[in-house]
């Protein structure tokens, strides 16, 4: 016997004392059929055997979906089924993952359910009630984490986590928490995060893992193996598909265009390009219900300014009504036209402080009218506040004029903002720093920023200091005699200073030593200038005594 | 009819002036005067209606294409600008194109954070559609806009504005190349000044004494150009004469002693 008493049938060794081969045979043929041993059981393996549980291919009559995990829940659970009423049937909407795993797949009779598995929970679907869940949902994503967000198809939600999920400490624990969220409310679900939404969406619903991400340019790659049904095809396509045997997106790469187009729809080709990131997809978010909204729908297609204006101006009269009965102000309007062609066209305008007076709503949009490609026409207009403030009433007059009251410049800010943009409009105020190009910094244009020290400064300051050359000064507290700037000899009369500026060794290393020695010079025809020598004159880590020009006075 | 021949007599510009005070007298005190006298007799009494009008376009240009000059002209315009601001809560709009004004140096001369607000435009174009839109809404107390280029159209379209809703227009012309003088052009300014840098006053001490600039009025409407040398803005926008030179102090020595 081999070390270990293993045995092993067929070995050489126990062959020997055992009976020959004929003599099997003879044993083997006295048996009676059904028990006679399979050749497996004899030591040979020159047939394959059917595993006796492997599932039938799905063209043989088998379940398209492959059962998923039934495991410990299959023991406890009762499988539960929705049912939908499909003209003179009923048939299942969708099912639970132990029903699933027992072969009952959308689709499938309610009655030949039932008769598959006697233990059936059989319940409604409520389609509309899942859709004001998703909904709700979308809502919420967008009152919680990021402003764009909708509801893709009937069963997922699109968010534009673009910049969104910094806060909520990056993209794995944006969708840890999303979904732990929804586990708290009994949902479970599938998260892709992708360049585009087509991929998004396709991952999500087919790649079976809970969180997927996506990094850029690797669209192509994720989604070539999964099915052609991931790209939201309609169902002709999927049929057309399916008779030419593409069923992995993969498939369509390779294949030309033109024909592809031909046979499949231009619109598959779109959905593909979109997932693939070739078409641009925009997600159109959903604004809160709560949102004053004001509709018009036109008899006739408008196409011109003045038209244009006229709606306008009635849009914002509807809409001024419900803002007043709301006690409600417009921080942010939303106009969107809709084309004939079906095409939106979207302006949106922005005020400084809240505010629902008509004339200057009108005059805010009327800047941006010309921003509106009418094509062959406007059929309805929709004017959305997405954001509003609580605005109380307004005293406008009264008899007794108040002297000194000040101009409110709300108006005139909105004015210059719509014109020029947002951020070209601003005030600038202190900050806390002796260093002169850090001192100034930007606010918004109604704040009321602080002032400056009294030191002297220049008029205009040059974006970054100019070195002069062929200086002459006395060390270390003198302003220079002469020097040369831009190409031109100055000789100085009269100078002040210095005026000892630190580096600020809290921002970075090498300013933790530096100096600056600022003087206020006169030259010979009058111009002052604002001048530095980088270094106190004494100690060398100070800096290198060159110099340099910053700023002019008048 | 008294009126009517008192207006053909020669000293028609005084018989306006009353008459205009007494129609402002008329209108009420609640709005401010619509002409802004700079204080100094010597200037004043030359300009046509005894100050700069609310009213009204007024156009600086920089006498040299030189960084100096420039600032001295911006200097000026902050010191009309602040002093046409001077209520409490009004505020002006600087309209520029390029950004390299230094905000502690204009307060200096009177235009703080709290009563200036800045708007960049894109161009010049933009700049003066943008000077339009705020001397038409009328709430700022004065708008100053600096650009390279603006013909007659746009500089009608201004003096037309500011006079609609008499909110005073600065117009600084910034020098565009060094042969071309901005001032060349014709417009339709009320006043057009120049200012350049003059050499300051010596002191007795060592240092730099309180800037002098030479102004000169090019232009004015229903007046005569003349120029002169003043003082730099204080920190309330006020223009000053430099002393006269019996009175000033002698100075210590020689320049090498002052740039000590």
């Amino acid at each position: 016997m081999p070390r270990g008493g293993g045995w092993r049938p067929g070995a050489r060794w126990a062959q020997d004392a055992a009976l020959t081969k004929a003599q099997v045979a003879q044993q083997i043929a006295t048996l009676p059929a059904h028990q006679r041993p399979p050749m497996r059981m004899l030591g040979r393996r020159s047939e394959a055997v059917e595993h006796p549980f492997r599932a039938m291919r799905p063209d043989e009559g088998g379940g398209a979906a492959s059962p998923t995990h039934v495991g410990f829940v299959a023991q406890v659970a009762r499988p539960l089924v929705l049912i939908e009423r499909v003209g003179q049937r009923d048939t299942i909407f969708a099912a639970c993952p132990v029903a699933l795993g027992l072969g009952l797949v959308p689709g499938m009779a309610a009655a030949h359910a039932r008769a598959l598995v006697g233990d059936l929970d059989v319940r409604d679907a409520e389609p509309e009630a899942d859709l004001a869940w998703l909904d709700r949902l979308a809502l919420h994503a967008v009152a919680h984490w990021t402003p764009t967000a909708c509801r893709a198809g009937n069963d997922g939600l699109l968010l534009d986590v673009t910049g969104a999920t910094h806060l909520f400490g990056g993209e794995v624990r944006f969708c840890r928490r999303v979904l732990a969220f929804l586990a708290r409310l009994g949902f479970t679900a599938r998260i892709a995060i992708a360049r585009t939404p087509g991929a998004a969406h396709a991952l999500a619903r087919y790649s079976g893992q809970p969180i997927v991400r996506l990094q850029p340019a690797e669209e192509a790659q994720a989604l070539a193996s999964l099915p052609v049904a991931a790209l939201r095809l309609e169902s002709e396509a999927l049929n057309a598909a399916a008779r030419f045997g593409l069923d992995r997106i993969g498939d369509l790469y390779s294949m030309p265009r033109a024909p592809l187009a031909r046979r499949l729809g231009m619109k598959t080709m779109t959905r593909l390009d979109q997932a693939l990131g070739r078409v641009a997809e925009p997600i159109v978010p959903v604004v809160p219900v709560e949102a004053p909204e004001a509709i018009r729908r036109l008899l006739e297609p408008i196409g011109t300014a003045e038209s244009i204006a006229q709606v306008i101006t009635d849009l914002v009269d509807d809409l001024v009504a419900v803002l007043v009965e709301r006690g409600l102000g417009v921080r942010t309007a939303l106009l969107i036209a809709s084309r004939v062609d079906g095409a939106d066209q979207r302006i949106a305008i922005g005020a400084s402080r809240a505010t629902r007076d008509p004339k200057r709503l009108v005059r805010m949009f009327a800047l941006k009218i010309e921003r509106i490609d009418p094509g062959l026409g406007i059929e309805a207009m929709r004017l959305v506040v997405p954001r509003s403030e609580p605005l109380g009433a307004i005293n406008t007059g009264t008899l007794l004029a108040v002297k000194d009251e000040a101009a409110d410049l709300a108006p005139a800010i909105d004015q210059l903002a719509g014109r020029a943009g947002e951020e070209a409009v601003f005030r600038l105020g202190l900050e806390q720093s002796d260093v002169p190009e850090r001192a100034v910094r930007r606010v918004g244009p109604l704040e009321v920023p602080a002032g400056w020290p009294r030191w002297t400064r220049p008029a205009r300051l040059l974006r970054r200091p100019e070195m002069l050359t062929q200086v002459m000064a006395l060390l270390p507290d003198h302003p220079p005699r002469r020097f040369t700037w831009r190409g031109k000899p100055y000789r100085v009369v009269a100078g002040d200073g210095p005026e000892r500026i630190h580096g600020e060794w809290w921002r970075r290393s090498n300013e933790l030593w530096a100096v600056r020695d600022y003087f206020r010079v006169e030259v010979e025809d009058g111009q002052r200038f604002w001048l530095f020598r980088r270094g106190d004159g004494v100690e060398p880590e100070t800096g290198d005594l060159s110099w340099y020009l910053h700023g002019v006075f008048g | 009819m008294s009126a009517l021949s008192n207006l053909l007599s020669p000293d028609r510009a005084r018989v306006l002036a009353e008459l205009r005070a007494q129609v402002a007298g008329v209108e009420g005190e609640g709005r401010p005067p619509n002409v802004l006298p700079f204080g100094i007799e010597a200037l004043d009494g030359r300009l046509a209606g005894g100050g700069l009008d609310r009213p009204a376009m007024h156009e600086v240009a920089a006498a040299s294409p030189t960084l100096g000059d420039d600032a001295a002209a911006t200097l000026f315009i902050a010191g009309l600008g602040a002093r046409f601001a001077g209520r409490p809560g009004a505020s002006a709009v600087w309209i520029l194109t390029q950004f390299d004004l230094y905000a502690p140096g204009l307060e200096q001369s009177g235009l703080g954070p709290d009563r200036l607000l800045y708007v960049q435009a894109r161009d010049d174009v933009m700049a003066l559609a943008l000077a339009e839109d705020a001397l038409r809404d009328g709430s700022f107390a004065a708008v100053i806009t600096e650009v390279k280029v603006a013909d007659q159209t746009a500089t009608r379209r201004l003096q037309l504005a500011a006079a609609d809703r008499s909110t005073p227009l600065l117009l600084l012309r910034r020098w565009r190349r060094a042969a071309r003088d901005p001032l060349d052009m014709p417009s339709l300014a009320a006043t057009r000044w120049r200012i350049g840098c003059a050499p300051s006053v010596p002191l007795s001490h060592p240092g730099v004494g309180r800037a002098c600039w030479s102004v000169d009025l090019v232009r004015q409407r229903g007046g005569k150009p003349f120029s002169l040398l003043l003082e730099a803005c204080d920190d309330q926008g006020r223009l000053a004469l430099p002393p006269p030179a019996r009175l000033r102090a002698a100075a210590a020595g020689g320049a090498a002693a002052r740039a000590a």
